[in-house]
């Protein structure tokens, strides 16, 4: 393949027409200079490694341990990352101070800082833990405080009540055993043990319940919420909890009730039943939670500021890493000698980068101070190279384009240099109106204008393709202000731009204007479509005729234009089979009923005659003989096209029968030449005669060639038409928009203008606005470029485009960026 | 409605049975297996592993690796997708996926109480517990003393309540009948799911009966060899068969009055599905009975994802992964003990 690489000598080499030449390259590097070797390389950014070790498992390649070590340190700066975004530091983007760092120098570091974070981080949560356990407690002696307070002044009332009950009936038999009975009572109540805590509030009820079933209902529980989530100490996470306290008796049940606790996650604490005591304890609590309270705050600007120091080379570091480990990726892919002395690399690389990658080789051989240089050889191979297309900011969005329906097979030719003006002009054909042009003009400049400050950023999904698309907007939209022109069409107002209208009323009142007719009083307007047929009956009429005999002579256009791409690829890949067997013949069929179709369009526009050319195409074939009548548009046209059509007639049995023939016969010939040719002494075409061997050997299958052949033949003679009526969306998307921007410019605005009343028509222009906007300027602009997109890669692209190749996916730091994110 | 559930399945269980069967194509395979028994250490195997699904689970664990860690992590990484499924799940396919886990609450119940019993710290026995088998009120198992109270405490609340009318005794809990409990616990487990299964019908029906049958039958055969030699009486033994499964009623029969293991071997030779486990055997042994069943077993549940429509997919997914998960402990522990040698002695390829 390497032999094509001067261009074919049919056309002057172009940039994006065909991909870059490519050969695949073996560079020998002694080990000591690898790394720095693919790190240069990695800097340019031109090789496509191959993996040379595919059999064998990551653990098992020789820098196996190296990159477990890059995975280590990643892991690390996760954890950073991780606790920065907790701290809410920023890591500044890049910092000013570039300290280099050696890869081993990196990894103790982060070790360090790790360690140290991780320190810092077990002080803080264990004096976290025990300032929430105080915070815990403290509201365990409010709360609880509050039960017993309440306890108390209710036993006191009832005892009070039940003094006075019984001063009421002390006057006549008290008994003075029952003043003894309660405060027998009182003295069983002291014995009655209690324990209070917190338990989540999820599980209070089942805590309750298991609480009452363990001691068969003989307990007294107290819960009360807590109004704020606490901070569990265990776990450290906010969480609901309740306050309570449980009155038992007994030994068991003590030992039962505290398993349940332990087993509910409940955390108990001490309380004093004496109110002093309490108040004590409360002021104690306090007293301890703002000493750990400054104690904690003075730990979180020590982390802070630790986190505060990684932030700022955060990046730095993780870059390196980065490519630390891309590096040792790409030196595991790598086939080490046998001597263990050097490696061999094998990879793509565009022809014009060899300089480049030499003086790299060069570089790192000098720069690691190793003895031994690198060795740089070419291989011959009969593999198809990768597809490598230089594209700049403008051109790679319209070459994603293409490639998102295949990317090119290698040195084919490439649809994207066209797509570049076909794209946006088709999409505009469907899009005319020069006012929603210039609304997306706008809103793409501004994209390009901030261009510098988006491409920096991560944006949002659709905000990031529509940034993507920027120059083919922009495109889009200077073409769609041109044809708006053509149109005339300005928010489907009509414009006297360029001269007044050819037409006047017939008299003063011009009250028919719209349906009579006008009479013609200046010269044809200039530009476009004159303001004048705006609004009157035979709009539509003449709009339609006029856009569908543009739509088909656009469309014929650009399937010519497909087949003779498929020309200059036959040209190139010396392939006469087929020019002879495949181009011309689809020329010929093509033009002979389409083509003709779009000359007779042409010449009825010229002289303005009155023919019927549905009536002329369908009875070319229906009765080729009979006389034309009033329809002929020029003289002898009736022989004309009895010429054409048997050309065409003649031109399927020629796309169908003789390619899979001369294909047979070409296959038949090389192999019984090949038993038969001497060998050449020089080793490389040994090789290439290896190659051909390996190619040559497959079956040919004639039967499946002809199937091939034929499906080829059918698809494009009705492709022909189907393709050439597919071509007519561009009128129906047309018609559909400068239809729908006429309803909503009448129906919404000119209605609200017609109230008189400001509020109306205030309602009315936002309604207005959000029309055209959500509808026209988005969804239509969705709904033309769809419809652009697959009139190029159906309409056009089948003419000739392959579309198996693979793409050049080279070793770059540059690329890695975005591979992470 | 045998035959039509194509018509309807879908509208329910399409989405989680195209998740269960992406998990599926998940599994490791028996080349990533053969690569991670050429592991040196445990950092290979996290450094294959994080080729996996296992990747964004293991990849944040700093590098001295334990064993429990990795099969912390991917159990952990079962438990999201059983969870992730269960929410996603309607019924009566949530029931279904319920029942998968009532196994587990068992041996987390026995490993509870026994664990107690031996006074091992609480916390301690709660981490070795499955996550699949927990509930709220695990904890509270330690408070019990007898089988009573176990029950009246804290099972009443669980779904393996109404398992427990056989074994309520009053008597103190000992390692015996706790044994004995997990027995019949698991035995009116398996009868319970085996009902529920043949209610849902169709396919379910029909693979979930063969799978539970291989397993209740397995799980006789275990009850009968490790009761051997032991003061279990005939009786009870038999007491402790689940009543389904191919070798109920005739075999059980046979088994209840085995004395040594190579009268298991004579009957269940006469069983032709399981005549190719025996015979792989030596005479006498029954450490490598094991592997043949769970050799068995994973065969039996790679075959249920043949078939479509049904919901014994997701019962062999999760078992198909608890066995990856064994598979990846036992390789783990032969790496991290330099017993490479015993690597292939119990890890069972799935595919």
């Amino acid at each position: 393949m390497a032999d094509h690489g001067g261009g074919g000598g049919c056309c002057p080499p172009m940039d994006l027409f065909r991909s870059e030449p490519m050969h695949l390259v073996q560079v020998i590097i002694p080990i000591e200079s690898a790394r720095l070797t693919v790190s240069y390389l990695g800097d340019i950014g031109l090789i496509q490694f191959k993996d040379l070790n595919a059999e064998k498992s990551p653990f098992q390649r020789t820098y196996a341990s190296q990159i477990k070590r890059c995975a280590e340190l990643a892991r690390k700066l996760r954890f950073f990352k991780d606790q920065m975004s907790k701290a809410d530091v920023k890591s500044s983007a890049k910092s000013e101070a570039k300290a280099e760092f050696n890869f081993d120098e990196l990894e103790i570091k982060l070790g360090e800082l790790e360690a140290e974070l991780t320190e810092v981080n077990a002080n803080n949560e264990k004096l976290q833990r025990g300032y929430n356990e105080l915070v815990e407690y403290k509201l365990v002696l409010q709360k609880a405080g509050e039960f017993f307070k309440a306890a108390q002044s209710r036993a006191e009332a009832q005892q009070t009540e039940a003094s006075s009950q019984q001063a009421a009936e002390d006057s006549l038999e008290t008994p003075l055993l029952k003043d003894q009975d309660s405060t027998a009572d009182q003295g069983k109540q002291v014995k009655l043990g209690f324990i209070t805590g917190l338990v989540p509030q999820g599980r209070s009820m089942a805590f309750e319940r298991i609480l009452f079933r363990a001691t068969r209902g003989n307990v007294f529980l107290r819960q009360s919420s807590v109004d704020e989530a606490v901070i569990d100490p265990h776990s450290g996470e906010k969480v609901e909890k309740n306050v309570f306290v449980v009155f038992f008796s007994g030994e068991r049940a003590k030992s039962k009730i505290l398993k349940i606790c332990e087993a509910f996650g409940a955390n108990r604490y001490p309380f004093a039943e004496d109110l002093g005591k309490q108040a004590q304890m409360i002021l104690e609590v306090s007293g301890k939670l703002s000493e750990l309270k400054t104690t904690i705050d003075a730990g979180l600007s020590h982390r802070a500021n630790l986190l505060e120091t990684i932030g700022k080379q955060y990046e730095q570091w993780s870059e390196l890493v980065r490519k630390e480990k891309s590096i040792y990726h790409t030196l595991n892919m790598l086939s080490i000698d046998v001597t263990k002395k050097c490696l061999v690399a094998e990879g793509w690389s565009p022809i014009f980068a060899t300089q480049q990658i030499q003086d790299a080789l060069q570089l790192a051989t000098v720069d690691s101070k190793s003895q031994v240089g690198a060795i740089f050889q070419v291989l011959h191979t009969k593999e198809l190279p990768p597809t490598y297309f230089r594209t700049n900011k403008f051109t790679e969005s319209f070459q994603t384009i293409v490639d998102a329906y295949g990317v090119a097979k290698y040195q084919e030719a490439n649809p994207g240099v066209y797509t570049v003006v076909t794209f946006p002009f088709l999409f505009a054909v469907m899009f005319g109106d020069w006012g929603h042009g210039i609304c997306i003009l706008l809103a793409t400049l501004f994209l390009i204008f901030r261009e510098k400050k988006y491409s920096s950023q991560k944006l949002g999904d659709i905000m990031e393709m529509t940034f993507g698309g920027r120059y083919v907007i922009l495109l889009m939209a200077l073409f769609s202000i041109y044809t708006g022109l053509i149109y005339n069409e300005f928010f489907s107002v009509p414009f006297e731009l360029f001269s007044p209208s050819a037409y006047a009323c017939r008299d003063a009142a011009c009250s028919e204007a719209t349906t009579i007719g006008l009479i013609k009083a200046r010269d044809t307007y200039p530009f476009g479509v004159d303001p004048a047929w705006h609004g009157s009956r035979s709009e539509l009429p003449f709009l339609n005729s006029l856009k569908m005999k543009m739509s088909i002579l656009i469309g014929v256009a650009q399937m010519n234009l497909g087949i003779i791409l498929s020309f200059f690829n036959a040209l190139y890949f010396r392939n006469p089979v087929n020019v002879w067997f495949q181009f011309i013949p689809q020329m010929i069929f093509l033009n002979g009923l389409f083509g003709y179709l779009s000359l007779l369009i042409i010449v009825k526009w010229c002289t303005g005659s009155q023919a019927d050319l549905y009536h002329v195409m369908i009875y070319m074939f229906l009765s080729p003989t009979d006389d034309l009548g009033e329809n002929q548009l020029f003289p002898n046209q009736k022989t004309v096209q009895l010429v054409l059509l048997l050309l065409s007639l003649i031109a399927v049995p020629w796309m169908l029968l003789p390619k899979p023939f001369i294909l047979k016969a070409q296959h038949n010939r090389i192999h019984q030449g090949q038993s038969y040719t001497p060998l050449e002494g020089t080793e490389e075409s040994l090789q290439v005669e290896a190659g051909h061997d390996s190619h040559d050997h497959e079956e040919f299958e004639f039967s499946e060639v002809f199937v091939h052949q034929l499906i080829h033949t059918i698809e494009f003679v009705l492709g022909a038409v189907s393709n050439t009526a597919s071509y007519l969306r561009l009128w129906a998307l047309s018609l559909a928009h400068s239809e729908l921007s006429t309803v909503f410019y009448e129906k919404v605005l000119l209605l609200a203008w017609g109230y008189n009343n400001w509020i109306i028509l205030i309602v009315g222009i936002i309604v207005f606005i959000f029309a055209t906007v959500g509808v026209l300027l988005v969804m239509e602009t969705l709904s033309a470029f769809l419809h652009a997109l697959r009139l190029h890669w159906v309409e056009f692209q089948n003419k000739f485009y392959e579309g198996d190749g693979y793409k050049f996916a080279p070793f770059s730091f540059a690329l890695l960026v975005d591979e992470d994110e | 409605m045998y035959g039509f559930e194509a018509m309807t399945f879908n509208i329910h269980g399409g989405y989680l049975e195209a998740i269960v069967r992406g998990h599926r194509s998940g599994l490791l395979t028996a080349a990533d297996y053969n690569n991670l028994c050429q592991c040196e250490t445990l950092d290979d195997i996290k450094m294959h592993l994080s080729a996996t699904e296992y990747g964004p689970y293991l990849q944040n664990e700093p590098s001295p690796l334990h064993t429990t860690t990795i099969v912390e992590k991917c159990t952990l990484k079962l438990v999201d997708e059983y969870k992730h499924m269960l929410c996603q799940a309607t019924e009566p396919m949530s029931t279904f996926l319920e029942y998968i886990t009532y196994g587990h609450m068992i041996d987390n119940v026995v490993l509870i109480v026994t664990g107690t019993l031996h006074e091992r710290d609480v916390q301690e026995l709660l981490e070795k517990c499955h996550p699949l088998g927990m509930f709220d009120s695990i904890a509270t198992l330690a408070v019990a003393q007898n089988m009573r109270e176990l029950y009246r405490l804290v099972l009443v609340d669980t779904p393996l309540a109404p398992y427990f009318s056989e074994c309520i005794t009053s008597e103190d809990l000992d390692d015996m009948n706790i044994e004995i409990m997990r027995n019949t616990l698991y035995k009116a487990y398996l009868e319970d799911f085996y009902r529920f299964c043949q209610k849902l019908g169709g396919a379910t029906a029909e693979i979930m009966s063969d799978l539970l049958a291989f397993e209740a039958d397995r799980r006789a055969v275990n009850i009968t060899i490790n009761s051997i030699g032991t003061e279990l009486t005939r009786d009870d033994r038999r007491k402790l068969y689940s009543s389904f499964g191919l070798l109920y009623p005739y075999g059980h029969e046979e088994l209840a009055v085995c004395e040594d293991i190579d009268q298991v071997r004579g009957v269940m030779e006469k069983y032709p599905p399981y005549q190719p486990i025996f015979s792989k055997l030596s005479y006498g042994e029954s450490q490598m009975l094991d592997k043949a069943f769970y050799e068995e077993e994973v065969k039996r549940l790679c075959l249920s994802f043949e078939q479509q429509f049904h919901y014994a997919v997701f019962f062999a997914y999760m078992r198909l992964k608890e066995q990856e998960i064994r598979n990846l402990m036992w390789i783990s522990e032969c790496v991290a003990q330099n017993q490479k040698s015993r690597v292939h002695d119990s890890v069972v390829f799935i595919f």
